[in-house]
């Protein structure tokens, strides 16, 4: 299907890109099951294995002789056994995510993240979210990557970064015994934060939010007879699987006032996670109805959307199925790891010439299971 | 297939998101019906009171005729629906497929809706015992007999309400807030957006402003708690836990299990089978969805009798197509729910001294390939410290406990209505003193049948309106 609608220039990017990921695949796992340069986890987990990585892995395709990434994997230490033999003497992170199912899922991180951002700062436009500006983070705190991340994005572009404090682990909890009224009221103090942030004078004219604040913040700056636009915010990006096309369009009709050039606010969202890093989105217009579609960083992440009977196979164009991520930086190294979302395959184009996900939302699998929303 | 949108104060939204409404039993969509966040809701409740101000155009008297003809039509027109329309009959036929109710329950439902909006000037007098409508309106005024100046202020320009899905009856609670000046802002049940819509589309074709209510409908973690807190006075519609979690908020009438019973007197009870049917009807009518139907039957003897009776008239009730006018069973139509219904039960009847009279009538689990059927249970709790003497369940289900008279108060527990059928006269005196009982029936009165000029669950004026003392003496404004 691909090939009957790709253009020539943007089937030889793809082509290209297919390369560069092989070669990528082949150096990460090279990396990861060398007795000199891997971690204590992989060397040991090789020995379980019916082939061998270093011989029988030379293409991104051959990742299917692993098995998938259990997740399980993650929780529960020592960590340490993540860490690659080069690395043991560099400074480590340690980021979790889960936590309210028992003990949460841990990554080892040295710079991962801070690549990762740097990456994605690039796709930014300066017109709105100017060089030197500084930021507001209005997320997860805690054990999570996403406040250091935010905070080397505004200081790759030259600003400062404020950070509330938010700990969703909290937030769950509350939701789980229904005190709503409690979640109100936590909600509440972290839009304070926020909002005293932005009418101290600090410059801050970019930020990050998730969905549920950055309605909130609005909606708090309007009951104090001022706005977004007015506290000087120019550039949002924000993530998740609550960031809907809906969302998107209340978002940026009522709460926004319209879009960037008639609001000054521009928005851009994005995936990502501890594991995967920062996955970019195509632009996202009215005109095509606020679909919002993902691309991963390829090749340092990949993400395919595959069968829900069978992960090795890849679903057509535009049909639904499971978000498989693989992660390949020399830091982390994770094949086949099945998400716990669900959303349809969409078609490279020129600037991401690889695979792309949309209407990314909880699998509906866990759909009944999950506390979807936490902030 | 319909499209019907979000109804922000009157105007229609289409979401970018939607849900199929479908069939119960085929899993066809019906409809696509569009789900709107929380924050849409909010935000659009800061011009609450421009819908209180739509409404204040009218005066009581217009309102109220409009309302009736709005009864009318709800009854008999082909009213706007999204982006169609539907008949009286089409209504009933979406209302049965997506909430598996019965189709001559869901025209009988609708028969309660339009009654109440054709005689809401009867049940507003009763409710506010007599009082002239213009007050409320305004907000003070003289009561005319004596030269005493009242005044009552509106809690909230507007009431909200989650809806259920499971029994159309239930919108017959907040349709008082209309004639009362108040806006609406509705979240409709998933399977059962219909009433709440229809009604809508009735109103405005009477005649009343179109920006005096906002229908969301979308998950009910999001859109429902975003109403719950945003919005001054409100009514929710759910189980024992959704009860428990809002008892003690005044700005939330929550509407829950009833609990309701009959008592048996000891004077009495030696000829309970005259009062058979009266207790069959209490517990079977509306397929025992209502929290009006009776899960309680309590006596001080006489009770495996009458749980056997009541077993023999029900017990063998089959399900029936809900377009049948036989059909008394309606459908199970989220996925899990019966199952679930039936382990908890299966455990009450592990306890000693429970017997389910039911039980030779065959399976009363009946799982289907897309809904599930709880046939009717005639339980016997030989004490009322049995599990099985205090449970509601969303079919028809009763307990019939041995209790003796002078014990039954202080066990029976909460009761949304308590039928007490006795001639004694300390028993009912008793019983009127009782704190825990709301509606109070004594004598041979079915558990469901309502007197509308009575308060229901709760006196809507006393939860829309606070008494407040109001003076005004003439002041001197010099001239410009």
């Amino acid at each position: 299907m691909a090939s009957e609608t790709l253009t020539p220039e943007v089937e030889a990017a793809v082509k290209a890109a297919k390369d560069r990921l092989d070669a990528h695949t082949y150096e990460i796992v090279q990396w990861h099951f060398h007795e000199s340069t891997g971690c204590p986890f992989w060397l040991e987990k090789k020995k379980e294995f019916n082939f061998d990585p270093l011989t029988e892995v030379k293409c991104y395709d051959d990742l299917k002789k692993f098995p998938l990434f259990e997740d399980e994997w993650l929780r529960g230490g020592p960590v340490r056994r993540w860490v690659p033999a080069q690395y043991q003497d560099k400074p480590i992170y340690v980021f979790e995510t889960g936590g309210t199912t028992g003990i949460p899922k841990s990554r080892i991180a040295i710079d991962d993240f801070r690549t990762d951002y740097s990456n994605f700062s690039e796709t930014l436009p300066d017109e709105y979210f100017p060089k030197g500006a500084n930021w507001l983070m209005l997320g997860p705190s805690g054990p999570r990557r996403l406040r250091l991340a935010v905070e080397h994005l505004a200081q790759v572009r030259g600003g400062i970064c404020f950070c509330i404090d938010l700990d969703p682990r909290w937030v769950i909890k509350l939701i789980k015994k229904g005190q709503m009224d409690q979640l109100e009221a936590y909600k509440q103090h972290c839009i304070d934060q926020a909002i005293t942030v932005l009418t101290a004078g600090h410059d801050v004219k970019c930020m990050f939010g998730t969905p549920k604040l950055i309605e909130s913040l609005c909606l708090g700056l309007e009951e104090k007879g001022t706005s977004l636009a007015e506290a000087g915010i120019t550039g949002i990006f924000s993530g998740g699987t609550e960031f809907t096309p809906q969302w998107t369009r209340y978002c940026i009709e009522e709460l926004f006032g319209g879009g960037p050039e008639e609001s000054g606010i521009y928005m851009t969202p994005t995936y990502g996670n501890t594991l995967m890093g920062l996955a970019c989105s195509k632009p996202v217009t009215p005109e095509d109805n606020y679909k919002i579609s993902y691309y991963a960083p390829q090749p340092r992440a990949v993400t395919e959307v595959v069968s829900f009977d069978d992960p090795n196979e890849l679903v057509a164009f535009g049909e639904t199925g499971r978000v498989k991520l693989t992660t390949l930086t020399k830091e982390f190294f994770v094949p086949g790891f099945l998400e716990r979302d669900e959303g349809e395959r969409e078609m490279p184009y020129m600037k991401y010439p690889w695979d792309g996900v949309s209407g990314v939302r909880p699998f509906h699998g866990f759909a009944s299971s999950t506390t979807v929303g936490v902030y | 297939m319909l499209n019907i949108p979000a109804i922000r104060w009157g105007k229609p939204y289409d979401s970018l998101e939607k849900e199929d409404v479908v069939h119960f039993s085929t899993g066809e969509p019906i409809a696509q019906l569009s789900q709107v966040g929380g924050g849409i809701l909010k935000r659009d409740m800061k011009k609450a009171q421009s819908a209180r101000d739509a409404l204040l155009e009218f005066s009581p008297e217009e309102i109220l005729d409009k309302m009736a003809t709005a009864g009318k039509l709800y009854l008999e027109a082909d009213l706007p629906i999204g982006d169609g329309s539907q008949t009286p009959e089409a209504f009933v036929h979406a209302q049965s497929a997506s909430t598996g109710l019965p189709e001559h329950m869901c025209r009988a439902n609708m028969q309660k809706n339009a009654f109440v909006m054709q005689n809401m000037t009867q049940i507003l007098d009763s409710l506010t015992r007599g009082l002239d409508l213009n007050i409320l309106a305004r907000g003070y005024g003289k009561e005319p007999a004596r030269d005493v100046m009242l005044s009552y202020q509106a809690q909230s320009p507007v009431l909200g309400a989650v809806l259920p899905s499971n029994s159309p009856g239930v919108h017959t609670l907040w349709l008082p807030a209309v004639a009362l000046q108040l806006g609406l802002v509705l979240k409709p049940g998933g399977k059962e957006p219909w009433t709440p819509y229809r009604i809508f589309s009735a109103m405005v074709e009477a005649g009343l402003p179109a920006e005096a209510f906002s229908l969301y409908p979308g998950a009910g973690g999001d859109v429902g708690s975003a109403l719950l807190s945003s919005v001054d006075r409100a009514m929710v519609f759910g189980g024992q836990q959704t009860i428990d979690q809002y008892a003690g908020n005044p700005k939330v009438q929550p509407h829950g299990p009833g609990f309701s019973k009959i008592l048996l007197g000891d004077d009495v009870v030696d000829d309970w089978p005259q009062y058979l049917d009266l207790m069959v009807q209490s517990v079977f009518a509306n397929s025992g969805r209502s929290c009006i139907n009776a899960s309680g039957i309590w006596a001080s003897r006489h009770t495996k009798e009458i749980a056997q009776a009541i077993a023999e008239k029900i017990g063998p009730t089959e399900i029936k197509d809900p377009t049948d006018d036989e059909a008394a069973l309606a459908a199970f139509t989220m996925p899990g729910m019966a199952p679930a219904v039936w382990n908890m039960i299966e455990s009450d009847l592990a306890e000693d001294g429970v017997t389910d009279y039911t039980a030779p009538y065959g399976d009363r689990l009946v799982q289907m390939e897309r809904c599930d059927y709880l046939k009717p249970m005639v339980i016997h709790a030989e004490s009322p410290e049995k599990q099985v003497a205090s449970k509601e369940y969303m079919f028809p289900f009763v307990s019939v406990v041995e209790c003796p008279q002078d014990q039954m108060i202080k066990k029976m527990g909460y009761s949304l209505i308590c039928t007490a059928i006795t001639g004694d006269d300390k028993f009912a005196r008793e019983l009127v003193n009782a704190t825990h009982i709301d509606r109070l029936n004594i004598g041979p009165i079915p558990t469901h049948k309502v007197d509308w000029l009575q308060p229901h669950e709760g006196n809507i004026i006393e939860f829309l309106f606070r008494s407040r003392a109001y003076q005004s003496a003439p002041v001197q404004v010099a001239a410009t």
